[in-house]
C-alpha cells in the first residue's frame, strides 16, 4: 500500500540523450496507472527509475513519502514484472517464488503460506516443482505474477508483461492482472504500448511523448477529451481524423460559423463520421472517394480520399456494400469535433 | 541434411586429403606404432624385440612407480584446474564490472596464452629459482624455507601455479562470455528479490555459469594431463625424487631417457584411452546435459 510521487524526474543517457525530459505525476494508494506512448518514449526508463533499476538524473521518486532515489532496488519495496519474466532458470517454480522471500528473512512457515496462497490465485499450484523452461509462455507469465504477489510490495511495476503471448491469452490475462491488481489493492504502474491494454487497464493513463508526459487522465477522459492531437491520434482505432481548416479540405456548412477563431486543426473520429443521406443539416460534410474498405467482423473501416488527397476513415456497421471507386457524401455533427490550435493544443 | 552430390569425382577427394594425410601421419601411425610396441619387449641391447602380449600392461599396473606418477597426475590435474578457474572467475567477474576501458583489459589478459608452455615454466622458474629467484629471495626472507629443488611439495605448487598461469587467459575468456550470456533482466530481477554481492554470485550467477565452469573443468584436466609436459620438463624435471613426475612426463623418462620402449608405449596407450574417454565424456555431458533454457 503506496503512494508514489514523481517530481520532475529526468533521466539523461551518456551525458547527452535527453531520455526522460521533467516528469511530475503523483500517484494515489492503490492506483493503476498505465503509461502508454511509442517506442522509444522513455517508458520503460521511467519505469526503472521507479524500481532502481537505472540512476536518476534529476528530480525525486517519493514512494510513500520517502524520498527513494538512492536507495537499492530491493530497499524500495517494489516489485517488477518483466517483459520477458525474468525467471531463474535453475530454480524450480517454488524455488522461484521463494527466493525474495528468503533474501529478506522471511521465516519459512511464513513463506510456504504465502506461496500456498499465491499458488492458488494464480493457479499455478500443479506446476510449483518444475523449472520455467516446462511451463507455457502464459504460465511463465503466471509464475513471474506470483514472484511479484508472494512479496507484498507497496507497489508492482510491470514493463509490457504481455507482449509475449498470443492475442487470446492476452486478453484472458489482462482481465486477471485487473482482477488481482484489484483485490489487492496495490499501487501499480503498467507499461504498454498496446492502447487496448492500457484502456481497459487503466485507472489513469499517462501518455509520454519523447519523454515529456502528453496528458493524464482517466480513459475515457483522454478519448473524448484529447489535450494534443498526439493523444488524439495515438487513443482509439482506427485514429482520428485530423484536417487543417480551410485549406480547401472540401468541408462545406454554415460557412464554419461556430467555431472558435484559433482553431486551425479539426479532429474527427472515424465512428462519429455518417455517410449523409442528406437529412443531416447542421453538420459539416465532404465528398469522398472510397479507396479501401476493410471488413472487421461487427463493423467495417471505410477508407475515402478528399477532394484534397487527404484520406478521411469512417466507420460503418456492419458488413459494408460499399465498393472502392464509389463516391460517398460524409457527415459529422459539430458537436462531435475536436478542434485544435496550430500547435495541436486544444481549444 | 541434405546429401550433396559433386559432379567432378576426384575433387572432393583431393580436398580432404590435406586432413587425411595430417591425421594419418600424425596420429594413426604414431597410434598404431604404439600399439604394437607396447605388446613388444626390447633386449637390453636394443638389437631385437619380442612379442609379450599385454605383460607391458599387467607390469605397469603393478609398478608401483606408475600409481605414484597417477597420483600425482590427479593432484596435479585437480589443483591446476581449480586454481586456474579460480582465479579466471574472479578476474572475469571483476572485468564485468570494469566500465571503462573493458577492451584492453581483455586483451591484456589474453597474453599469458600466447606464451608457449616451456617459456611459460622457465618464466616461473627464474622468479622462483632458490638461488636466483626474486620471489624466492623474498619467500625466504619472510621466514618460508623455500626450495623446491628438494620440497616435493613447493615443486608441486610450483608446477600448478606456472600450468595454471598459463590457463587463466583461456578460462577467463569463457567466463567473460559465460557473464555475459546471462541475461541482465534476471541480475535486476536478483536486485530487486534483495540479492546483492556474494549471496547473488553463489546463488544466481554461478549456477547460470554451471555449463561453462563444466566445460572448463573437462579443457583443464584435458590440458593438465596432456599439455604441461612442457612446464614440468623446464620447471622441476619430473622431480625432487618424482613428486612432480606426472604420466606423461613419466612416458617420455621411460621412453626417451630410460630406452623402456615397451612400458612407455603401454603407458601411452593408457593415456590415449584416458584422452578418449575424456573427451568421449565431455561431448556426452557437456554439449547435452548442463544446459538452461
Ligand atoms: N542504456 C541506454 N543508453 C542510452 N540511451 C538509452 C538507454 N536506454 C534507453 N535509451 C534511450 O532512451 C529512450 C527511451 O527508451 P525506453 O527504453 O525507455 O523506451 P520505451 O518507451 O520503453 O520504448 P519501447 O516501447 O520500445 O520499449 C530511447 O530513445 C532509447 O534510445
Ligand atoms: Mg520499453
Amino acid at each position: 500500500m503506496a503512494t508514489i510521487e514523481l517530481k520532475d524526474v529526468r533521466k539523461v543517457y551518456g551525458g547527452n540523450i535527453d531520455a526522460i525530459k521533467g516528469v511530475s505525476l503523483d500517484i494515489a494508494d492503490g492506483e493503476m496507472i498505465v503509461l502508454v506512448g511509442p517506442s522509444g518514449c522513455g517508458k520503460s526508463t521511467l519505469l526503472r527509475m521507479v524500481a532502481g533499476l537505472e540512476g536518476i538524473s534529476g528530480g525525486d521518486v517519493v514512494i510513500n513519502g520517502k524520498r527513494v532515489n538512492d536507495l537499492e532496488p530491493a530497499e524500495r519495496d517494489i516489485a517488477m514484472v518483466f517483459q520477458n519474466y525474468a525467471l531463474y532458470p535453475h530454480m524450480t517454480v517454488k524455488q522461484n517464488l521463494a527466493y525474495g522471500l528468503k533474501n529478506r528473512g522471511t521465516p519459512k512457515d511464513e513463506i510456504e503460506r504465502r506461496i500456498t496462497e499465491a499458488a492458488r490465485a494464480l493457479e499455478i499450484e500443479a506446476f510449483l516443482a518444475r523449472k520455467p523452461r516446462q511451463l507455457s509462455g502464459g504460465q511463465r507469465q503466471r509464475v513471474a505474477m506470483g514472484r511479484a504477489i508472494v512479496r507484498k510490495p507497496a507497489a508492482f511495476l510491470f514493463d509490457e508483461p504481455l507482449s509475449n503471448l498470443d492475442a487470446k491469452l492476452r486478453v484472458q490475462m489482462r482481465v486477471e492482472i485487473r482482477r488481482l491488481q484489484q483485490s489487492l489493492a496495490t499501487t501499480s504502474i503498467y507499461v504498454t504500448h498496446d492502447q487496448m491494454e492500457a484502456m481497459t487497464l487503466a485507472d489513469r493513463l499517462v501518455v509520454l511523448n519523447a519523454g515529456c508526459i502528453e496528458q493524464v487522465g482517466t480513459p475515457i477522459e483522454l478519448y473524448e477529451k484529447p489535450a494534443t492531437t498526439f493523444v488524439a491520434t495515438f487513443i482509439g482505432s482506427p485514429s482520428m481524423n485530423l484536417m487543417t481548416l480551410g485549406d480547401g479540405i472540401g468541408w462545406t456548412g454554415p460557412d464554419g460559423a461556430g467555431l472558435p477563431p484559433d482553431a486551425t486543426i479539426i479532429g474527427i473520429r472515424p465512428e462519429d463520421i455518417v455517410i449523409a443521406d442528406g437529412s443531416l443539416i447542421g453538420g459539416f460534410c465532404t465528398r469522398v472517394q472510397v479507396i479501401a474498405v476493410e471488413l472487421v467482423g461487427a463493423e467495417s473501416y471505410v477508407h475515402g480520399a478528399a477532394e484534397n488527397g487527404s484520406i478521411i476513415v469512417c466507420r460503418v456497421p456492419g458488413r459494408s456494400i460499399i465498393g472502392i471507386g464509389e463516391t460517398l457524401d460524409l457527415a459529422a455533427m459539430p458537436d462531435r469535433f475536436h478542434l485544435f490550435d496550430r500547435d495541436g493544443k486544444r481549444v | 541434411m541434405q546429401s550433396v552430390v559433386f559432379p567432378n569425382k576426384i575433387l572432393p577427394y583431393a580436398l580432404v586429403a590435406p586432413q587425411i594425410v595430417l591425421t594419418v601421419v600424425f596420429f594413426f601411425w604414431p597410434a598404431s606404432q604404439a600399439l604394437y610396441q607396447s605388446m613388444m619387449r626390447e633386449d637390453p641391447f636394443g638389437l631385437q624385440s619380442s612379442f609379450v602380449g599385454l605383460a607391458n600392461f599387467s607390469n605397469i599396473l603393478a609398478d608401483e612407480n606408475y600409481l605414484h606418477a597417477l597420483r600425482v597426475t590427479v593432484v596435479f590435474s585437480l589443483a591446476t584446474a581449480l586454481l586456474s578457474m579460480g582465479i579466471a572467475l574472479l578476474l572475469a567477474t571483476a572485468a564485468d564490472t570494469v566500465v571503462r576501458g573493458k577492451g584492453f583489459y581483455r586483451t591484456m589478459m589474453i597474453i599469458p596464452y600466447a606464451v608457449a608452455p616451456a617459456v611459460a615454466g622457465m618464466l616461473w622458474l627464474f622468479m622462483f629459482n632458490p638461488a636466483m629467484g626474486t620471489f624466492a629471495y623474498i619467500l625466504r626472507r619472510n621466514g618460508i624455507p623455500w626450495d623446491p629443488l628438494l620440497n616435493g611439495d613447493q615443486a608441486m605448487s610450483l608446477v600448478v601455479v606456472a600450468a595454471a598461469w598459463k590457463q587463466i587467459s583461456y578460462n577467463f575468456l569463457f567466463f567473460v562470455a559465460g557473464l555475459q550470456a546471462i541475461p541482465k533482466s534476471l541480475l535486476e530481477a536478483a536486485a530487486i528479490d534483495g540479492a546483492r554481492g556474494a549471496r547473488r554470485f553463489w546463488t544466481i550467477v554461478f549456477p547460470l555459469l554451471a555449463p561453462t565452469t563444466f566445460f572448463l573443468l573437462v579443457i583443464n584436466t584435458v590440458y593438465a594431463f596432456f599439455d604441461t609436459f612442457g612446464i614440468i620438463h623446464s620447471v622441476t624435471g619430473g622431480g625432487p625424487a618424482k613428486a612432480t613426475e606426472t604420466l606423461v612426463y613419466k612416458v617420455y623418462n621411460d621412453g626417451f631417457v630410460n630406452l623402456n620402449l615397451g612400458s612407455s608405449a603401454a603407458q601411452s596407450v593408457v593415456l590415449m584411452v584416458i584422452v578418449i574417454a575424456l573427451t568421449a565424456f565431455q561431448f556426452r555431458f557437456v554439449e547435452r546435459r548442463v544446459h538452461y533454457g
